[in-house]
């Protein structure tokens, strides 16, 4: 009987020895591969021009129509993106977009990308509605939370990641300690973004 | 926490702006919203202190509600398999009847059907109760923006916690339940809800 017992239970103790598979997740994370489609960035170039021209054809390719672009002419003295225009506004729903990645195909110049961000989930709807300053890559000639330091709104600039304005894992908990704490990890950049 | 009046309450972020004062947290957890931390610094000691037992034994053990509709539901059963293991936050006791769970994790569209059902799942769950949309479609109609689906579950029931996605992965799950606990702690245990 001894002999059935262990026999049947033969993988159980295997496995009894063997390391837990289980992912820690929010303190470790399995890596997300190179092409996954998170969260978008929007791009610049090298000198801190924005890649975005405002042509709308991310807004004309994306099957649920989730993107808002309202392009303006370029200032010629103090152009925002190398090409005649730019987006003025640039504003994704990020909870009617499928992640996809129809926009980043139809952009001409590469200024979309879909990034590696997962943890989006957010207590008001709202709030999911990315603007063009939380998509924006970070540059130090201009960062968006500048603007928040100057009105007194939120605290300096904490470390940016160079993948995009709101794609640090983990919000700078007690960070932006402004008239409204962030909500860690929801919106990536603290008190700096336009609310709304 | 030792703030009892609303003017202390709204002396502390002058303090932190000074650098004075660490954020005021319950214990482990980090602060949510503003106006919660308010209602519940308002209660006095002996109420937040008994509240704050409360609403840990609330957050810890989440039992979700069957409530699979679509293919987010494939991502929220790779949630509680042993490689992401909802388990780890007390939530891994999917109950096939809603008087035995607290929290509904709507995954995938919800038809104009289906509504009605949906909302008479949410009314036979007993009191403390929270529902996360998960996903593009339940949270907002996602690709299916026509007749036939329901633009978003909160039309139907109150939602505390939206994921984005098409569907989202099992980590978008786990980082809305963890989003979820931090909620309920923060909400005053005989406290208004949203």
């Amino acid at each position: 009987m001894f002999r059935e017992m262990v026999g049947g239970l033969r993988i159980t103790l295997r496995e009894m020895m063997t390391k837990p598979i289980t992912i820690q997740y929010p303190e470790e994370q399995r890596p997300v591969p190179p092409r996954h489609r998170g969260r978008h960035i929007l791009h610049r170039y090298d000198n801190g021009l924005e890649k975005c021209i405002g042509c709308e054809l991310c807004a004309g390719a994306c099957p649920v129509g989730c993107i808002y672009v309202q392009a303006a002419e370029n200032d010629p003295q103090h152009p925002v993106s190398p090409g005649e225009r730019y987006a003025v506004r640039y504003e994704i729903n990020l909870m009617r977009c499928i992640y996809c990645g129809y926009c980043a195909e139809a952009c001409p110049t590469e200024a979309i990308t879909l990034g590696p961000r997962l943890d989006l989930a957010d207590y008001k709807r709202e709030r999911l509605v990315a603007t063009k300053d939380d998509l924006l890559e970070a540059w130090p000639g201009f960062h968006p939370m500048a603007q928040g330091v100057a009105e007194g709104r939120g605290a300096p600039a904490p470390q940016t990641s160079p993948l995009g304005a709101g794609s640090s894992h983990q919000g700078p908990a007690g960070s932006a300690p402004g008239l409204r704490p962030p909500i860690p990890g929801s919106r990536g950049s603290g008190g700096g973004a336009a609310p709304i | 926490m030792g703030l009892s009046t609303r003017d202390e309450v709204l002396a502390v972020p002058r303090l932190l702006r000074a650098g004075g004062l660490q954020a005021p947290a319950l214990p482990g957890v980090i602060p949510a919203e503003r106006d919660l931390a308010d209602a519940a610094a308002q209660e006095g000691i002996f109420a937040t202190t008994v509240g704050k037992v409360i609403a840990w034994g609330r957050y810890s053990s989440l039992w979700p509600a069957t409530f699979g509709l679509a293919c987010c539901a494939i991502e929220m059963m790779a949630a509680s398999n042993a490689r992401f293991d909802l388990a780890r936050f007390g939530a891994e006791v999917f109950r096939a009847s809603p008087r035995q769970s607290d929290l509904m994790i709507v995954a995938g569209r919800v038809s104009q059907k289906m509504g009605p059902v949906l909302r008479q799942i949410y009314d036979q769950m007993p009191d403390p109760k929270w529902v996360i949309s998960m996903g593009a479609c339940a949270s907002c109609g996602g690709i299916f923006n026509n007749y036939a689906i329901i633009q978003g579950v909160d039309k139907v029931v109150p939602v505390d916690v939206y994921i984005p996605g098409c569907p989202p992965r099992p980590e978008g799950l786990l980082d809305a339940v963890i989003k979820l606990q931090k909620k309920i702690a923060a909400t005053p245990v005989n406290g208004i809800r949203e």
